[in-house]
């Protein structure tokens, strides 16, 4: 295996055991933990290897931009923020307490690498189209990556962007769907059957690659090949709670608090 | 710069504030480079296509997508524009509230809401494309400034003044082409004061948009009367110091409000409110539209139905005045 790709499963796990540190220290308040663990891989690598940032010059009109449309998994962003030097412990230690600026659905701050105010669902595409046009506009170079879950494909905006994004020719718009099936109310083809994304989104004009969502060789490939005269979208195909065989897949980990016993079983788990 | 020559103020106002709109950001555009206009399929409606032509890279047409177009802009304003989104003004606050809250004004983004047609201005198109509600709702979001211009030339001075101004905001059009100019030539804007029109010994009249032609309207048929009415300009609407408001009253033992938008929410509620911080105050009338929806119908109907052409206004206030005697 290469090394660059061992330093990412690394990293996925470092923001996996800080999402279990964060979900306990919550207490009551308790954390998103399913949707955060479906998309660690992503998260690592992008933030590991495919995206231009620099948390000593976060404010570069250069970097390329990521916006965290599923906002609800802030913590799992807040991990990665803090293993790449744009945030501190403390900045995590402070995750759901009372005055926090982390709170459980991110609070815009573009010098702690934090985009957008993110939670309200549906908006992050269009958001992403903005700034992607912004670029375009300004001949910058930069990349927007946006990360939506595929509960909130149910949202009507996340189409009229996709039309957008695509009469504008946007191809430095990447779009990852973290699609583990299931949201708030259970399995998504039983709550709001969105059919073949695949297609849909073919059918508005993007180009579509349908991948393994914890496979890292298989999100560098098609992250990589993004960028050819269209908007592109990446469907992960993921799973809820990946990284603790005890839930994963199942419902009730959307959003949960952990017990102490629980705890130290999860992370024995992510050690396995 | 934009010219308040004494012929482009009358081409305005003969235009009305949704056409004189896309000329005057038209004009704006070629000074200001990071301005950008977006518009929710309504360009020609709102007179933006010869902008679109002269500044082609700063105006995108959204298409009927009023959610996408807050987002787009927010995502644009986060990237160092000041982008003015146009819709009609049911469209760009009511449909879009949420969005407005928190990617425009949470953020503390530079996104400027032109609501076309607010109020009555629709007419016989109806309830749908009336906005009764829109200063109610759009007053109750922090870091939101919320302008309602009496005139053409007001409006424009508004537009030269938010081309220039850091942070969100929702500018109110209301009238028909051609209704009346308040400001007859260049004057100083001032968007923390509310101006005082036309001063009155016996009661105060708080109007906003093109009402406050006819509250003026309304004053001098009073002074006719022997009742001598003040009028009150109040195009800043939010945010505003209730206390300063509060004083403006204080002299008067009758106040009233005048406003094309339900009396629940509005002017009339932004007046009770100041009035409410002061240990006593004087008798409050609120004139708006009752809480109850709307059948369609051409303007000066829709004003006669409602109670606010300036003889309805002046009837009224006169009627009052003689029950407090």
């Amino acid at each position: 295996m290469e090394k660059s790709i061992e330093k990412i499963q690394d990293l996925a796990l470092k923001i996996r055991n800080h999402v279990l540190d964060m979900t306990l220290h919550a207490g009551v308040e308790g954390g998103h933990i399913g949707g955060a663990f479906s998309c660690a891989e992503i998260l690592a690598t992008l933030y590991g290897s495919e995206m231009k940032l620099d948390p000593k010059d976060s404010l570069n009109p250069d970097r390329d931009r990521f916006i965290l449309s599923k906002g609800h998994v802030s913590l799992v962003h807040y991990a990665v923020l803090k293993e790449c030097g744009f945030l501190s412990q403390d900045d995590l230690d402070s995750f759901e307490k009372n005055g926090s600026q982390f709170s459980t659905h991110e609070i815009a701050s573009c010098q702690k690498g934090i985009e957008i105010t993110s939670g309200s669902l549906g908006y992050g595409l269009s958001i992403g189209v903005g700034i992607a046009l912004a670029a375009k506009n300004r001949n910058l170079d930069y990349r927007t990556f946006v990360l939506l879950g595929d509960g909130e494909c149910n949202e009507g905006c996340v189409w009229e962007a996709a039309m957008a994004a695509a009469k504008y020719k946007l191809n430095h718009l990447i779009a990852i769907i973290d699609k583990n099936g299931q949201q708030l109310d259970g399995f998504t083809d039983d709550v709001m059957p969105i059919c073949q994304l695949e297609q849909v989104f073919r059918g508005f004009g993007w180009d579509v690659t349908v991948i393994d969502g914890h496979s890292i060789t298989a999100i560098q490939k098609a992250v990589r090949a993004a960028g050819a005269g269209k908007p592109s979208v990446i469907i992960a195909e993921t799973v809820k709670g990946r990284g603790i065989s005890s839930i994963e897949g199942q419902v009730g980990w959307h959003h949960a608090r952990i017990t102490e016993e629980q705890y130290s079983e999860f992370k024995q788990a992510l050690e396995e | 710069m934009l010219d308040f020559s004494a012929q482009n103020l009358m081409q305005w106002s003969r235009m009305g504030m949704r056409k004189a709109y896309g000329v005057i950001l038209n004009e704006l555009a070629n000074d200001h480079p990071e301005l950008i206009s977006i518009a929710a399929d309504v360009a020609d409606s709102a007179n933006l296509i010869a902008l679109k032509q002269r500044h082609p890279k700063q105006h995108y047409n959204a298409g009927i997508s009023e959610q996408n177009m807050i987002a787009m802009a927010a995502g644009l304003a986060k990237e160092g524009s000041n982008v003015f989104v146009t819709s009609f003004a049911p469209f760009v606050s009511l449909r879009v509230y949420e969005a407005i809250r928190t990617l425009v004004c949470y953020m503390d983004l530079n996104v400027k809401l032109v609501a076309l047609s607010s109020g009555f201005s629709l007419g016989v198109q109806g309830a749908t494309h009336y906005a009764l509600e829109d200063l109610a709702i759009m007053r109750a979001i922090p870091n939101l400034l919320l302008l309602s211009p009496a005139d053409t030339t007001e409006m424009a001075k508004a537009l030269a003044f938010l081309a220039e101004y850091k942070g969100p905001a929702y500018l109110r059009l209301t009238g028909l082409p051609g209704s009346a100019c308040v400001y007859k030539t260049d004057y100083a804007f001032d968007v923390a004061s509310n101006d005082v029109l036309r001063d009155g010994t016996d009661m105060i009249i708080f109007a906003t948009g093109t009402l406050v032609n006819e509250s003026i309207r309304a004053a001098r048929l009073l002074q006719k009367q022997g009742i001598s009415a003040g009028v009150v300009n109040l195009s800043t609407i939010h945010p505003v110091h209730a206390s300063k408001l509060a004083q403006m009253c204080m002299k008067y033992k009758l106040i009233f409000t005048v406003e094309e938008h339900n009396i629940i929410g509005g002017i009339g509620s932004l007046l009770a409110e100041a009035l409410s911080e002061l240990p006593n105050h004087s008798r409050l009338v609120r004139l708006g539209t009752k809480d109850s929806n709307q059948v369609a119908g051409n303007y000066s109907f829709m004003m006669e139905k409602n109670g606010l052409t300036a003889k309805a206004i002046a009837e009224r206030v006169a009627e009052e005045y003689s029950a407090q005697q």
